[in-house]
Parts: structure tokens; C-alpha cells; sequence
């Protein structure tokens, strides 16, 4: 019986390294990565250096203790992040990214990873690091790229194009609504954009765990950014890692507009939806019919 | 730490190198012209698990599918003569690198059905475009999840009713990838990507990989539950070569 476990433990043993082998990265492989040309990161003019003398401290100082020494998002305090309310930290081996400017699927840009730092992101344990200057922040988004093998062999993604704002007006609320009727974004978001769908309360992310839809009526700001432009980029590049899909396939420019301007009657009143809420007024426009829509 | 894993490293990395060097030396040149097949059954040993039935309560569009005739899991789903539904065979070893076979001409399909998908398991070759359609009227979101450090990269895109197809492929070798759909939770797939000819077996169980060049191979039979069981064999021009699998169906796998 001994010999037979042994056996059985060695011949284990030789089937998942080859496996682990793959897909860990170890620091003697970032630390290789992070001489190569493909870890730095270009801000406008400002060029991020990786290997500049006070991005290693500031990432020691102000992120590994969240995102980990090898950057796998393992850092001391992560298993103290309780989802949904609180997403795990960012893991940077695998390079999978919410806040792109960038389709489903792709890396993000180092413009958008500059943002997401300085932005952080509302509603979990990342601050906005606005503190930051912009050198220091450029520097980091370089020092991040030397954790992932995908920088090595991928590019960034094509931004998507978005086409100048229209202006906002009733047919185009009203459009906006369809729009949200028919892709149903009403089965997490819920009708009234609460986060009551009849999905929301099954939501888990990539890492298996729960996860909820964003709650227009809560006042709270998008994940990422609260402009008309971050709001249609949001649902025209999906927030990867999450259950929000890109719905770039079947919602025309056009009608994404038409969609921003719907989801901002579900704001309570904020800097950006007085237009629109009082369009919405105007109209006395209702909310879906949840029941009919489900037939 | 980093100095003692960088020793560490780079014999491990020669030795590597060596090995795919040195199969890679050995692999056959094969032709297309005279190819065999290989064929078989899966069945499976013992009494099959109890497949829960899935409660859609959160689409009444998906409910009204089913009335009548419910929808189950299917991490085991065995049909007639114990044959195994839904396991994807394919050659792990013998294929010479860079060999490109005779491809059938059909497209893989994923299809969303009745708030399942149809097939549940979708084999495709490295590289080999595939379509994602939806025969729904309810929005569904495909969001296949590979692990994005072996080179296939995961996505996430909304497909409502009468969308257009998503056309895709993978990049690299993995078996198996997850898909699910996030607003239907039960909704669980599965795409896995072989180098080379595959086949996936019908609702008896039995399979038939087509386009194989003549030469020793082993083939692999992947079943979501049970795992993955080898064969060895040998395929001669124009003959069909015999693997028949069995997976036992033990205690531990009942779901």
C-alpha cells in the first residue's frame, strides 16, 4: 500500500510540473523582464522607467502590501479584502484589467493604467494615488508591466473610437431606454439601474467569487470615471475580469450615446445629469416593465 | 531568494530546451495524402452520477423552454450502452510539429439554446476559427475564461437575441478552457483546444478522428469530470485504428 501511494504521489508529482512550470512566474523571470524594452510606458511626453531609483521604493512603500511581491494581487493585506464588497487586488502576472480604453481581451493602454492609478477605483480598497506626481505614476505603470509575461509577447489594444458627444435631447433619452431594453442590461442592472436585476445576486468574478452590478441610484461614481466618454467606454469594452460583458458588437456609436444619456436619468443628481434629468421629467419617462420584458 | 532561483533556473531551462529539441528531432515527416483514422467508444464503468435539475427561475424566457422537459447538469452525461456524451479526443503525442492536417472545412459552432449550450463541450485545433451563436430570445454573455499565462487570453462580450455571430479563435494549446454566462449561472461550457485532428463523441459514446497521418500516436480522451485517460496506437495509411476508453464512475465524482 506504501510503495503504491509513493508511486502514485511521484507520477502526481511529474504531471503537474511540467503544468506549474508554465504557468508560475517566478522573480528570476520579472527580474529579466524588467531589463527589457517592452517595461516602460509613454504618457504623452513623459516617458515611465521601470528601472528609475524611486519606483521600486514606491511600489514597495505604497503597493506591495495589496499587490504582492511578485505582483500575483497576494499581498499581505489582500486576504483581508471581503467580496463583493471589496474585489481582490489587481493580479498584474495575469494582466487582465477592468478600466480600458481598449476591446474585450486586450491589454490595456499605459494612458489608461496611468488614469486607474490616479483614479483609483470607488467602492474598493484602492485609493486614488493622486499624491502621486506625474513621473512617479508613469514610472509605476512601467514597473507593473515587468510582473506579466504578456507584455513581453503582446501589444496594447486599439483604443476604440468614440465619436464627439451629440447633444443630449428627449428622443435620444427615450432611444437610450430601448437601447437598455434590448441588449437587457436591466438583468443585473435592474430596471430602475439598482443593481436589482434578477441576475445581480448570482454575479461572480473571474476569480469565483461574488461580485455585484453597479447601483446607478447610489450615487456612487462608475468604477471607471464618471464622464459621459468613461461611462460609454465602460459598457463598449465589457470591465474584464468581471461579469460586464462588451456590448461593442451590438450597440452602435451612435446608440451608445443614446445609452449614456438613458443611464444618466438613473443618477440621482450629480455634476453631469441635469440634462438629462430633466428630460427625463418632462417625458414622465417610466421604468421598464420587468415582468413583460422577461415573456 | 532571487539569486538562488536564478541558479536554479537555468539548468532547469536547458534541460527543457534539450528535451523539446530532441523530440522534435525525432518526430516523423507524415503525409496527408494516405491518412488513417482512429476510432473507438467511451463508456463508462458503474452506476452514473445523479445530474441535478437546473432551476432557471431567474428567466422566465429560459423556464418556458424547459416546460415539460427540464434541463439537467451535464458533468456526466452517458447515453446508450453506457456511452459517454460530450469527451474530446485528441492526439497528445506523436504529431510532428509544424504538420499541418487535412482540416474538415466545417466551422466549430457554440450554440446558446434554450439557455444551455449546444454542443456543452466544443473541441477546435489551435488556431481554428470558431462561431458563437444564440438561438435565444433572452441576452446571453459568453465569457470564456482561459488562464491568460499560457497564451490564450480571456474575453467577455454580450450577444442579445439576433445578434451577429462572435467569430474567434485560441491562440495556444489548453485543455480546457471554462465558458460560462454570467447572467445564467447555470449556463457552464466548455471550448478545448487540441494541436491537430479531434473528435468528440456522439450520445453512444463513440467517436471518430478523421485525417490522421499513418505513425504511432497517443491519444487522450478528456472528460470534464473524470479527467484525462491515454491510449497508445498505431495508425496505418488509410485504416482505421481501434482506442476504446472506459472511465469509472467513482463515489468522489458524484456531484
Amino acid at each position: 500500500m506504501n510503495s503504491k501511494w509513493l508511486l502514485a504521489t511521484l507520477l502526481l508529482g511529474f504531471l503537474v510540473l511540467p503544468v506549474s512550470l508554465m504557468a508560475q512566474i517566478t522573480e528570476y523571470q520579472q527580474e529579466q523582464w524588467l531589463h527589457t524594452p517592452a517595461v516602460t510606458s509613454h504618457i504623452g511626453n513623459i516617458t515611465g522607467n521601470a528601472n528609475s531609483d524611486r519606483v521600486k521604493s514606491d511600489y514597495r512603500r505604497y503597493c506591495v502590501g495589496c499587490h504582492g511581491e511578485l505582483g500575483d494581487g497576494n499581498g499581505e493585506n489582500a486576504i483581508w479584502f471581503e467580496t463583493p464588497l471589496f474585489p481582490k487586488p489587481r493580479d498584474f502576472q495575469l494582466a487582465v484589467f477592468k478600466c480600458r480604453s481598449t476591446p474585450t481581451g486586450t491589454l490595456p493602454t499605459d494612458q489608461d493604467l496611468f488614469d486607474t492609478i490616479a483614479r483609483g477605483l470607488d467602492r474598493s480598497n484602492m485609493p486614488p494615488w493622486n499624491t502621486f506626481t506625474k513621473q512617479q505614476r508613469a514610472d509605476l505603470v512601467a514597473w507593473i508591466k515587468h510582473y506579466s509575461p504578456r507584455w513581453q509577447t503582446e501589444k496594447a489594444g486599439t483604443p476604440i473610437t468614440i465619436p464627439p458627444e451629440p447633444e443630449v435631447t428627449p428622443e435620444r433619452v427615450k432611444a437610450g431606454q430601448e437601447v437598455f431594453a434590448r441588449v437587457q442590461c436591466w438583468k443585473c442592472h435592474g430596471v430602475t439601474g439598482k443593481a436589482n436585476g434578477p441576475s445581480a445576486s448570482t454575479l461572480t468574478d473571474d476569480l469565483g467569487r461574488p461580485t455585484l452590478p453597479f447601483d446607478f441610484s447610489s450615487g456612487a461614481r462608475p468604477m471607471c470615471g464618471s464622464t459621459d466618454r468613461d461611462i460609454y467606454r465602460i459598457f463598449m469594452t465589457g470591465l474584464d475580469g468581471t461579469p460586464m460583458p462588451s456590448f461593442s458588437d451590438n450597440i452602435k456609436p451612435d446608440e451608445a450615446w443614446d445609452l449614456v444619456f438613458f443611464l444618466r436619468t438613473l443618477q440621482p443628481h450629480n455634476e453631469y445629469n441635469k440634462k438629462e434629468r430633466e428630460i427625463a421629467k418632462q417625458l414622465n419617462l417610466k421604468p421598464l416593465n420587468a415582468m413583460k420584458l422577461s415573456q | 531568494m532571487s539569486v538562488k532561483q536564478h541558479r536554479n533556473f537555468l539548468p532547469c531551462a536547458v534541460v527543457v530546451v534539450l528535451i523539446c529539441l530532441a523530440s522534435m528531432m525525432t518526430l516523423r515527416k507524415v503525409h496527408a495524402a494516405a491518412d488513417g483514422s482512429i476510432t473507438g467508444t467511451v463508456k463508462l464503468d458503474g452506476t452514473a452520477p445523479h445530474m441535478r435539475g437546473i432551476d432557471m427561475s431567474k428567466d422566465p424566457w429560459c423556464v418556458k423552454q424547459h416546460v415539460g422537459s427540464p434541463a439537467h447538469l451535464e458533468l456526466v452525461v452517458v447515453g446508450q450502452n453506457d456511452g459517454l456524451e460530450n469527451v474530446v479526443l485528441y492526439i497528445s503525442e506523436g504529431l510532428s510539429a509544424g504538420e499541418t492536417n487535412e482540416k474538415s472545412s466545417a466551422v466549430p459552432v457554440f450554440d446558446q439554446k434554450n439557455c444551455m449550450y449546444t454542443p456543452h463541450v466544443l473541441a477546435m485545433d489551435v488556431g481554428e476559427q470558431y462561431k458563437v451563436i444564440t438561438s435565444d430570445q433572452t441576452t446571453h454573455n459568453i465569457h470564456p475564461e482561459p488562464n491568460p499565462l499560457l497564451g490564450n487570453i480571456p474575453w467577455n462580450r454580450s450577444q442579445p437575441p439576433g445578434a451577429p455571430p462572435i467569430i474567434q479563435s485560441w491562440k495556444v494549446e489548453e485543455v480546457a478552457i471554462p465558458v460560462k454566462c454570467n447572467i445564467h449561472p447555470w449556463m457552464h461550457g466548455w471550448f478545448v483546444v487540441v494541436k491537430g485532428p479531434y473528435a468528440t463523441t456522439d450520445d453512444s459514446g463513440n467517436y471518430t478522428i478523421h485525417n490522421v497521418p499513418p505513425g504511432s500516436y497517443t491519444v487522450t480522451a478528456w472528460q470534464e469530470t473524470y479527467g484525462k485517460q491515454t491510449q497508445k496506437v498505431s495508425v496505418s495509411a488509410g485504416a482505421a485504428a481501434k482506442a476504446d476508453f472506459t472511465f469509472k464512475a467513482s463515489a468522489a465524482h458524484v456531484m
